[in-house]
C-alpha cells in the first residue's frame, strides 16, 4: 500500500517536474510553426502592399510623364494583349499534345517503360527558361523560317499567316511554340494523374464488351479525366502568362497589336517588357513597369484560381 | 454527363456488342494509337534537340578560364564566368537558408498543428504563391529594398529574397506530402510513451520523413537555380567577382548567359559560345541536383510498414 503510494507520488512528481518543461518545449515549437505560417501570410501581404505602393504613382501620373507618352491603360493594353495571345497560342498547341502524351504513358505504352517515359517528359520541366530562350532563338527560330515562308505563301489568306514572314524567326509563332514545350510537362502531369486513376472496372467493362483500346479510352478514360485536363490546361496557361525569358529573347517586338503570328512586328508581353526595360529604367518608368507587373499578377492569379476551383470541385464529387 | 463517368451508357454498350470488330473500328483504333504515339515522339523532339544543342554549342565555350577567371576588363572573347558561377552558388545558398526553415516549419504547422482559419488561409496563400510569375517575385524584392535603401538598388541578397518567394511554396508542398505519409501509429506510439508533441515531431516524424524532405529541398533548389527574370531586376549585371550578398551587384549564370547573348562583344561568336557554356553549366547543376535527389531518396528512405 505504502509502496503504491510512493510510486503514485513519484509519478505525480515526475509528471509535474517534466510537465513544466514539456509544456515549455511544446509551446516554443508550436509557436515557431505558427510563426512560419504567419511569416508567409505577412510576406504575401507585403508583396501586395509594396507592389501597390510602388505601382501607384504610375496610375495617377499624367500621360506625358510616363514612358512612350501614353496613359497607363494605353501603355499596358497592348502588352496584356501580347501576353494573352502568346499564352493562348501555347495552350492551344500544348494541351492536345499533352493529353496525347499522358494517354500514351498511361494507356498505350508498355507499363514496364511507362515510368521512364514519365521521367523524360518531366525533364522538360527541369530545363531553365533561359535555355529555352537560347534554343528558340538559335535553333527553333531559324528552323521555322522556311515553314513560315511557306505558310505565308500558301495560307496567307488567313489573317494569322498574313506575313510578311520574318526572316529571323523571332515571331509570335516561334515564341508560342517554345512556351508550349515549356508548359507541356505541367499539363501532361495533371492529365496523367487523372487518367491513371480511371476505375479499372470501367476500362475492363468496356473491353469485355469488345471495345478497341481507342474506344475504351474515348468512352472511359477521357470522360473521367476531362475536368483534370481543363484544370491542368489552366495551370499551364497561368505558367505561360508569366513566363519571361523565353519570350524576351525570342520575340522581336514593335508594340503592334496584331494576330499576325509570323511577321517581324509583334506585341510584347508584360513580363518580357519588364525584363527588357527594367534594367535601364529609372523614376516613373520603374513605377509604370511595377504597375504592369501587378496587372500580370492579377491575370495569372485569376487563371490559377479558376484551375484550383475546378480541382476543388472535382475532389468533392 | 456524369453518368458517362460512372458507367458506360446503355446505348454505348449495346452498340459495342452489336457492331462486331469491323474493319472500320479496327482502323480507327490503329490510326488513333499511331497518332498518340506520334504525339509522344513529337513532344520528345524538343527535349533531344535541347540536350544535343546545349552539348554541341556549350562545349566549345568551356575552358579552364571559364571556371577560374571573372570578366573584369576582358575584351575580345577573353575572360571567364567564375564570378557568375560563384554568384549563382551564393544567391541560391542564401535563398535556401531563408526558404527551408520557413517552408518546413510551415509544412509542420499545416500537417501537425494547423486548424481552422489560419490553416485554410495558409493553404490558400501557398496556392497563390505557386502561381506568382517569377518576374513579379523579382519586382517585389526590388520594391521591398527600394523603400528602405533608395531607388536603383541592386544586391545579391535581393535576388535571394525574390527566389525565396518562388522556393517556399515548392518546399512546403513537397514537405507536406512526405509528412502526410508518416503513419499516425508512429505518433500514437510516441504519445503513449508520454513523449511530448514537439519531441514526437523532432525525434519521430522528421527522422522518418528525412529522405523525402531532403529530396524535396534539392528539387526545389533545382527549380530556382536557373531562374533568370527575378535576378535580372534585383542583382544587376557586373563583370567582376563579388562574394558579399549584402554589398553591391552580383552576377549569376543565368543572367550571364542572357547578357552574353544580348550584348555580345566585338567577337560575337565568342560571346555566344560563353552563353551556351553557361547554359551547359547551369543544366549540369540542375541535372546533378535532380539525380542526387533521387539517389538520396532511394538510399535513405525509411521503410514504413
Amino acid at each position: 500500500m505504502a509502496s503504491v503510494d510512493t510510486t503514485t507520488n513519484a509519478g505525480q512528481l515526475l509528471a509535474a517536474a517534466s510537465g513544466g518543461r514539456r509544456r515549455l518545449g511544446d509551446r516554443v515549437f508550436s509557436r515557431t510553426a505558427v510563426l512560419a505560417a504567419v511569416t508567409i501570410l505577412v510576406l504575401l501581404t507585403g508583396v501586395a502592399i509594396f507592389l501597390l505602393s510602388e505601382g501607384f504613382p504610375a496610375l495617377t501620373a499624367s500621360a506625358s510623364e510616363l514612358p512612350e507618352g501614353k496613359s497607363f491603360v494605353d501603355y499596358v493594353a497592348p502588352l496584356a494583349f501580347g501576353t494573352v495571345l502568346a499564352a493562348a497560342l501555347a495552350a492551344l498547341v500544348a494541351v492536345p499534345l499533352a493529353v496525347a502524351v499522358a494517354l500514351f504513358i498511361t494507356h498505350v505504352a508498355p507499363p514496364r517503360i511507362a515510368l521512364t517515359l514519365g521521367y523524360l517528359v518531366d525533364l522538360l520541366a527541369a530545363i531553365p527558361s533561359i535555355i529555352y530562350g537560347l534554343w528558340g532563338i538559335f535553333v527553333l527560330g531559324p528552323a521555322a523560317v522556311p515553314v513560315m515562308k511557306w505558310l505565308e505563301e500558301k495560307l496567307g489568306f488567313i489573317p494569322i499567316f498574313d506575313g510578311p514572314a520574318s526572316v529571323t524567326g523571332r515571331t509570335m509563332l516561334v515564341a508560342g511554340l517554345v512556351l508550349a514545350v515549356m508548359i507541356l510537362p505541367i499539363v501532361s502531369a495533371v492529365a496523367r494523374e487523372a487518367f491513371a486513376q480511371t476505375p479499372r472496372r470501367l476500362q475492363e467493362g468496356a473491353q469485355a464488351l469488345g471495345a478497341t483500346r481507342w474506344e475504351m479510352i474515348r468512352m472511359t478514360v477521357l470522360p473521367f479525366g476531362r475536368s483534370s485536363v481543363i484544370s491542368g490546361a489552366m495551370l499551364g496557361l497561368g505558367r505561360a502568362l508569366g513566363e519571361t525569358m523565353a519570350v524576351t529573347i525570342i520575340l522581336s517586338v514593335s508594340g503592334a497589336v496584331t494576330f499576325n503570328l509570323i511577321s517581324q512586328a509583334n506585341p510584347s508581353t508584360i513580363a518580357a517588357n519588364i525584363a527588357l526595360n527594367f534594367p535601364e529604367s529609372s523614376g516613373l518608368a520603374i513605377n509604370a513597369l511595377i504597375a504592369t507587373g501587378l496587372v500580370l499578377f492579377a491575370i495569372t492569379m485569376v487563371t490559377n484560381m479558376g484551375a484550383r476551383m475546378i480541382i476543388a470541385r472535382q475532389n468533392q464529387e | 454527363m456524369e453518368s458517362s463517368v460512372q458507367t458506360l451508357a446503355p446505348e454505348q454498350s449495346s452498340r459495342l456488342l452489336a457492331s462486331g470488330l469491323g474493319w472500320r473500328r479496327r482502323s480507327v483504333n490503329t490510326v488513333m494509337m499511331v497518332l498518340i504515339a506520334a504525339a509522344f515522339v513529337l513532344a520528345m523532339i524538343p527535349l533531344f534537340s535541347l540536350v544535343f544543342e546545349i552539348a554541341k554549342r556549350g562545349i566549345p565555350g568551356l575552358s579552364a578560364e571559364f571556371f577560374t577567371e571573372d570578366a573584369r576588363g576582358a575584351i575580345g572573347g577573353a575572360g571567364g564566368a567564375s564570378h557568375a558561377i560563384m554568384g549563382t552558388l551564393i544567391i541560391t545558398a542564401v535563398a535556401t537558408v531563408i526558404s527551408v526553415p520557413i517552408g518546413i516549419m510551415a509544412a509542420i504547422y499545416l500537417n501537425e498543428y494547423g486548424t481552422g482559419r489560419l490553416r485554410r488561409a495558409l493553404t490558400f496563400f501557398v496556392d497563390v504563391m505557386t502561381g506568382i510569375p517569377s518576374i513579379v517575385a523579382g519586382l517585389f524584392a526590388y520594391a521591398l529594398f527600394e523603400i528602405f535603401l533608395g531607388p536603383g538598388i541592386r544586391l545579391g541578397v535581393m535576388g535571394s529574397v525574390a527566389l525565396s518567394l518562388l522556393m517556399i511554396p515548392i518546399v512546403i508542398r513537397s514537405a507536406e506530402e512526405v509528412l502526410k505519409i508518416v503513419p499516425d501509429h508512429l505518433r500514437e506510439a510516441a504519445y503513449a510513451l508520454g513523449t511530448p508533441k514537439w519531441k514526437t515531431i523532432t525525434k519521430i516524424v522528421l527522422p522518418t520523413a528525412f529522405a523525402g524532405l531532403v529530396t524535396g529541398v534539392m528539387i526545389a533548389i533545382a527549380r530556382i537555380v536557373g531562374e533568370t527574370a527575378p535576378l535580372l531586376v534585383t542583382t544587376g549585371v557586373v563583370d567582376s567577382m563579388n562574394t558579399d550578398p549584402f554589398n553591391g551587384r552580383m552576377q549569376n549564370l543565368a543572367v550571364y548567359a542572357y547578357n552574353e547573348y544580348r550584348s555580345p562583344g566585338v567577337m560575337k561568336q565568342a560571346s555566344y559560345d560563353k552563353a551556351w557554356a553557361a547554359a551547359l553549366t547551369l543544366i549540369a547543376i540542375v541535372m546533378i541536383l535532380n539525380i542526387a535527389a533521387r539517389l538520396v531518396y532511394r538510399r535513405y528512405k525509411t521503410e514504413i510498414r
